[in-house]
């Protein structure tokens, strides 16, 4: 079956001036691959600044004027061309954004999710996903400042089905909800993803994404280390990157250990981008000019030296 | 409503405070103005021909020999019970040359406002919508060299184009020079004020744009224009439901804060073209030490411009949701 969405070596550089004028290429994704298929919700779980939220914005076609990207990216089989991504957004491809900044905050709520229209057939529509989302009809007459932080994502949410998404795209759609709110949230993409549709869940929350996704994409400044099956985190043997391994142990269940140092900015260094905090970096892993990727049996990693339970691969 | 009441309230003792104040600083710089209220009016010549006693009427006439904190108390009690006194220069009571020409300028001001408030609004928000773009360069350009050029200058310009070489309109007045009163009509007095209303609102559309360009160039950058176009809004849609929607108060801000440019404006476009209006009237009132004219027009024009941002805090409350919501929670 074709996957709903397939990305190949995508990058994303913008074009800065300097001092004097000078520009300078600045890339913030590179070389990243990832495919996520129907009924899939595949998470990408990277920190804040590894450029997750512009491979929303890319897929999407909306990244600002002053960037380039490479690479492509197919939606059913088919190149997502600019164009196309403009004729599919807010119908087939539709973003969940993070939170209340996302709505104007001067219409009401019912009127942004009809997008203006106001003919009976819309109006229907409209109470039918506010009822999906357990929202009384009144919602529709609140502004967005009116709204409590779970019930902006529920109106968030219900913008996405409005019609029949085919690729839904949450960009962190949780982060200050608690942990009830947060898994009620995410069962509405579990939802969504059953009816059919892929999921790409964007998040900086590990452990929360291991409660819904099928599978994982790890992201480190700008790079995907490691693509497996979400079941893989049951046991850090079957993680083969050292910087998944030591999300895995910075889990609360699993030791609390943070890793020290900072990760570097996007598009900075030479070689693998995770050899100044990497355990196990070796003379090699400095001198590559970018690391490949490497197919494994259930996924991919990009790694000179990754380990499979206790040995190398 | 109690809300409302305590507002207005408020408001009130402000504008009274501020009017004391404008008043007060009006006639302390009035007073030490070298200007001399005699030779300023009467002429050297014709003074040195007068007696002593001829002198001193006519100083008592100005004023010039009772000291000033008696003379400003004496104003300010005239004019709590209601009389602004009388003006010295056109020997009328204030209040009836303020109103003759406060009329003669209302409109004048008032299309002044409208138009620059309408299309400084509709050049700014597409400047903003485009930033980067062609017309955003072209309409940047524009404002920034008529925000350079003093609105004078201007006035002397369009009076040289269009009433000296191309003879379309009247070089000044309001009325056509040597008519009859009762035979001028409509038609004249817009002709006569076209110019001065021009002048002004080409200054005022300036401001307006470039400041409404930047307020629109944050809002197209905004989480929500995001979202929007990730739901498939775009272009024109985009712009008119969003994009003014969120422009919308600071723009009401700025035409209100507005009015004062205008008036200050007013007073040299008016000069310029001899138009008998409110700001002409403060220039003669000023240079011809005629303090209770001046003073009366301050007071006024500064009760105008209050009155002014006093309907712009108003409409913050009709406009934004979270003020008008938030007052009928209390």
């Amino acid at each position: 079956m074709i996957p709903i969405l397939e990305i190949e070596e995508l990058s994303v550089s913008f074009t800065q001036y300097e001092r004097g004028l000078r520009k300078r290429q600045l890339s913030v994704i590179r070389d990243l691959s990832l495919t996520i298929g129907r009924g899939q919700v595949v998470a990408v779980v990277g920190a804040s600044g590894s450029g997750k939220s512009l491979l929303a914005h890319g897929i999407l076609g909306l990244l600002p004027y002053n960037s380039h990207m490479e690479g492509t990216i197919r939606y059913k089989g088919q190149p997502l061309t600019p164009e196309r991504a403009k004729a599919l957004r807010g119908r087939e491809l539709v973003l969940v954004p993070q939170g209340v900044t996302y709505l104007d905050p001067l219409m009401q709520v019912g009127a942004q999710i009809r997008r203006g229209r106001k003919d009976e057939a819309s109006r229907k529509n409209c109470r039918r996903v506010l009822d999906r989302y357990g929202l009384a009809p009144e919602t529709e007459r609140l502004y967005p400042f009116e709204l409590s932080g779970g019930m902006a994502r529920r109106v968030l949410i219900s913008t996405a089905v409005l019609e029949r998404p085919q690729l839904v795209i949450a960009d962190e759609p949780t982060p200050g909800l608690d942990a009830g709110a947060a898994g009620r949230i995410l069962g509405h993409f579990r939802e969504i993803a059953d009816e059919g549709a892929g999921v790409l869940f964007i998040t900086h929350d590990l452990e929360l994404a291991l409660t819904v996704a099928d599978r994982v994409a790890v992201f480190y400044a700008g790079e995907t280390m490691e693509e497996l099956p979400a079941a893989n985190f049951e046991e850090a043997d079957r993680l083969r990157h050292p910087y998944t391994r030591a999300l895995w142990h910075a889990m609360p269940a699993h030791g609390f250990a943070a890793l020290p140092g900072s990760q570097p900015l996007a598009g900075e260094a030479e070689g693998c981008l995770f050899a100044p905090r990497c355990p196990r970096c070796r003379e090699s892993c400095r001198e590559a000019g970018s690391i490949p990727l490497r197919r494994t049996e259930d996924g991919t990693v990009r790694c000179l030296y990754p380990q499979e339970g206790g040995k190398d691969l | 409503m109690k809300h409302r009441a305590g507002f207005a309230g408020k408001k009130l003792l402000r504008m009274a405070l501020l009017l004391l104040g404008v008043s007060i600083a009006a006639f302390a710089l009035m007073s030490v103005s070298p200007l001399d209220p005699l030779q300023t009016n009467v002429g050297q010549a014709a003074l040195g021909s007068m007696s002593p006693e001829q002198i001193e009427q006519l100083e008592a006439y100005w004023g010039v020999d009772t000291p000033p904190v008696e003379r400003y108390l004496g104003w300010l009690t005239d004019v709590l019970q209601g009389d602004m006194g009388t003006s010295l220069l056109y020997r009328q009571p204030v209040e009836q040359v303020i109103g003759q020409r406060l009329s003669n300028s209302l409109w004048l001001l008032a299309s002044a406002w409208v138009l620059s408030g309408i299309l400084g609004l509709a050049l700014g928000v597409v400047a903003g919508a485009v930033r980067g773009r062609l017309p955003d360069k072209l309409i940047r350009g524009y404002c920034l060299l008529i925000s350079g050029t003093p609105a004078f200058w201007l006035a002397l310009l369009l009076l040289l184009v269009f009433s000296v070489w191309l003879g379309l309109l009247p070089i000044g007045f309001s009325v056509p020079i040597g008519m009859d009163g009762d035979s001028v009509t409509l038609l004249h007095r817009l002709r006569h004020a076209f110019l001065p209303a021009l002048t002004l609102s080409i200054t005022g559309i300036a401001n307006i744009a470039l400041h409404t360009r930047e307020k629109m160039a944050d809002v197209m950058e905004s989480d929500y224009i995001l979202f929007a176009r990730a739901r498939g809004e775009d272009g024109r849609s985009l712009v008119l439901r969003h994009g003014l929607r969120n422009v919308a108060l600071p723009a009401v801000t700025l035409q209100f804060a507005s009015v004062s440019e205008i008036f200050g404006g007013s007073v040299l476009v008016e000069q310029v073209f001899s138009y008998p209006g409110l700001g002409q009237a403060a220039v003669s009132a000023g240079l011809g030490g005629d303090m209770p004219l001046l003073l009366g027009i301050t007071v006024v024009s500064a009760a105008i411009v209050f009155g002014g941002n006093l309907i712009a805090d108003l409409l913050y409350g009709v406009i934004d949701p979270k003020i008008r919501r938030g007052a009928v929670r209390k």
